[in-house]
């Protein structure tokens, strides 16, 4: 079934198009878009295109593919005109199919998405394997369908990315410690596809949205808790309509919200002055700007320092609205990729860890940082691993 | 013009491979079918003809798990007619998929005439890559392989083909149609088509199914699989704890003790 309240040509007609249409044409959109300097066509001139009717040079344009979703000119728009939830991912699906060619990338993530439930083309079989290396038991709903008061929705970089397998095994720790009854689906589970809808594959985000929903309704639980911000986005905003009906958090907040019981966990002193970056998804989208900062500065010896973007100003590492597969598109066109850009600030802060709360971050970040020579530097922490730190004895 | 595409799933090695309990084939419950690839390109390189000549393109395919996904997926990007044989057993040999493919295109008065048929050139479980010319001798056609590149004359009579040699060699051949193809890479990479599109071809698109043919010489050719077994994996590589000295020590060491230098 289709999720999406309208569609392209009906836009015009509905209250998100008519709201579109009172543009002011003041350029902050394009102004303060991450790659608003070399889209052909800017958020605000995409909207004077789709005015005159002109929107068919946009779809053939590559501007979308400039679009990370980062929800900036969104949050600055003095309109409140929704043009990342609404406008840019309708363009984009009409750009999917009016491109000459698909960067190959990107094309073999949504294939991925689709055959494998996860974009890095990995097992779906395997997506639970990380769980023999937690060092904590974790429930699998297949294998133990008795309720859970959580099921934990891992997702794909932190089921498959060693990486962000460092992220689940330090979230399993802390559940345990915290004594949370929580249960995974293991190899169930497939992406949630919030990146599907923003990158151009509405197709896609239905189809694994038909799935997921499923195999949610096997089984017996009281919220969601996810480690990816898209996930939470995607069950958030558009899995309601499909009867997505339990509590929902990400990690952070929930951890946040567990913080009275959490903190006499943290005994170990961690020396390190952090920065942290606010995912575009978990900050712009939905304002958790504090969560993180709570639970980082609970953990003794930790000292927190800005960058100069920071909360809504924060700069987007670039991985959103398909950017995550886009780095070599983006390299070949001579832009520079968003999270040097983001990396080089945060290096200017003189601290020593990044840390993030977003599992696409992780993998951007650090390949930044070894780009850049930075690495010796600076290194790149989820908020769960630091506070998994902070707990060893 | 009419191009016939020939194709078949493959077990997608994404997954693990599992051997059936009686060692002489693949678990067939746990593997999971895909496009052999080169078919994929020989599709693509069918559309590009249709986009440039106007061809109709039918696409005939052996019957297998999730291979009607793989026709709604052809029927999505512009296939005219796409064509299911059933009835065959799992795990058709090459000459097996060869010969029911000819037997179905020589007996389905809808198939023929057609112009061109391609398939690619091999598949992981045809490495020999003969499905092709099997299926060019049975209907008494020619054939060339390893082909990258298709052009048409005027008349339509006669392709002009770009085969692949090793070294980074290419040569042009002129062939007469009918003829069948392999097709080792089509002249751009596979198109992308957005799964809502699939989704309303699975709607709009009926698949045809066509009958495993009675053979004349009543029978298969067989091949008979004595044993499958995975390969052993050779002996793992050690790693050398401890300082840049002391590995580096251990390294000429064990250089000596293997009377290496």
């Amino acid at each position: 079934m289709s999720t999406c309240p309208v569609t392209l040509e009906m836009l015009p007609q509905h209250p998100d198009g008519r709201e579109i249409l009172t543009c002011l044409q003041c350029g902050v959109c394009a102004g303060t878009c991450p790659y608003g300097d070399v889209m052909e066509y800017p958020p605000r001139r995409m909207i004077a295109m789709m005015r005159a009717g002109m929107l068919e040079k946009v779809f053939t344009s590559d501007s979308l593919l400039a679009c990370v979703a980062c929800y900036a000119c969104m949050a600055k728009c003095p309109r409140g005109i929704r043009l990342t939830e609404i406008l840019l991912p309708l363009m984009k699906e009409q750009a999917l199919t009016h491109l000459p060619e698909l960067p190959r990338e990107l094309q073999r993530a949504l294939q991925n998405t689709l055959r494998y439930g996860n974009p890095m083309g990995e097992p779906s079989r395997k997506r639970a394997a990380w769980v023999k290396t937690a060092g904590v038991p974790i429930r699998i709903l297949s294998e133990d369908r008795k309720p859970a008061d959580t099921l934990w929705f891992v997702e794909c970089y932190t089921s498959y990315y060693p990486r962000g397998q460092d992220n689940s095994r330090a979230t399993a720790r802390i559940f345990h410690r915290l004594g949370i009854d929580f249960a995974i689906l293991g190899n169930e589970e497939k992406c949630a596809g919030e990146c599907g809808r923003l990158t151009w594959e509405p197709g896609l985000f239905e189809t694994l949205m038909d799935y997921n929903m499923a195999v949610f309704q096997k089984y017996q639980f009281n919220r969601v808790v996810t480690s990816c911000p898209h996930a939470h986005n995607a069950f958030k905003n558009r899995y309601p309509a499909l009867g997505f009906n339990w509590g929902l958090e990400h990690v952070t907040p929930f951890l946040a919200r567990h913080l009275d019981r959490l903190e006499p966990l943290l005994t170990k002193k961690l020396p390190y002055s952090v920065t942290y970056h606010d995912s575009c998804c978990l900050g712009r989208q939905n304002e958790f700007y504090e969560a993180p900062r709570q639970l980082l500065r609970a953990i003794p010896g930790m000292k927190l320092v800005e960058m100069v973007h920071n909360r809504v100003n924060a700069i987007c590492c670039g991985g959103g609205g398909g950017g995550m597969w886009l780095d070599t598109y983006f390299k070949a066109k001579g832009y520079e990729r968003l999270s040097e850009r983001r990396v080089k600030e945060a290096a200017a802060t003189g601290a020593d860890v990044l840390a993030v709360s977003c599992p696409y971050e992780v993998s951007r970040f650090e390949d930044a940082l070894k780009v850049l020579g930075l690495d010796k530097r600076m290194m790149v922490r989820d908020v769960t691993e630091l506070l998994a730190e902070a707990m060893e004895e | 013009m009419h191009v016939l595409v020939l194709l078949k799933m493959v077990p997608d090695v994404v997954e693990d491979l599992e051997i059936a309990s009686d060692r002489r084939a693949l678990d067939l419950d746990s593997l999971r079918m895909i496009l052999s690839e080169p078919d994929d390109h020989a599709l693509e390189q069918a559309l590009l003809l249709k986009e440039r000549l106007g061809a109709v393109v039918t696409v005939l395919a052996l019957d297998a798990p999730e291979v009607d996904d793989a026709l709604f997926t052809a029927a999505a990007k512009g296939a005219d007619r796409v064509i299911k044989i059933v009835g065959m057993d799992a795990g058709a040999t090459t000459r097996q998929a060869a010969r029911c493919f000819s037997q179905v295109i020589a007996d389905d008065t809808g198939i023929v005439p057609v112009d061109l048929i391609l398939t690619g050139v091999q598949a992981i479980d045809d490495l020999d890559g003969l499905v092709a010319p099997l299926v060019a001798d049975a209907l008494h056609m020619p054939f060339l392989g390893i082909i990258t590149g298709i052009t048409l004359d005027a008349s339509g009579t006669t392709a002009h083909v770009i085969k692949e040699f090793p070294g980074g060699v290419r040569g042009e051949f002129e062939i007469q149609l009918p003829a069948v193809l392999g097709i080792q890479a089509a002249e751009r990479p596979p198109r992308y088509v957005p799964v809502a599109k699939v989704r309303a071809a699975m709607k709009s698109v009926a698949i045809e199914c066509a009958q495993v043919p009675a053979l004349a010489d009543g029978g298969w050719p067989a091949v008979n699989v004595v044993e499958m077994k995975h390969n052993e994996p050779p002996a793992h590589a050690k790693m050398l704890d401890g300082t840049p000295d002391q590995v580096s020590d251990r390294v000429c060491g064990i250089l000596a003790e293997r009377a290496i230098f």
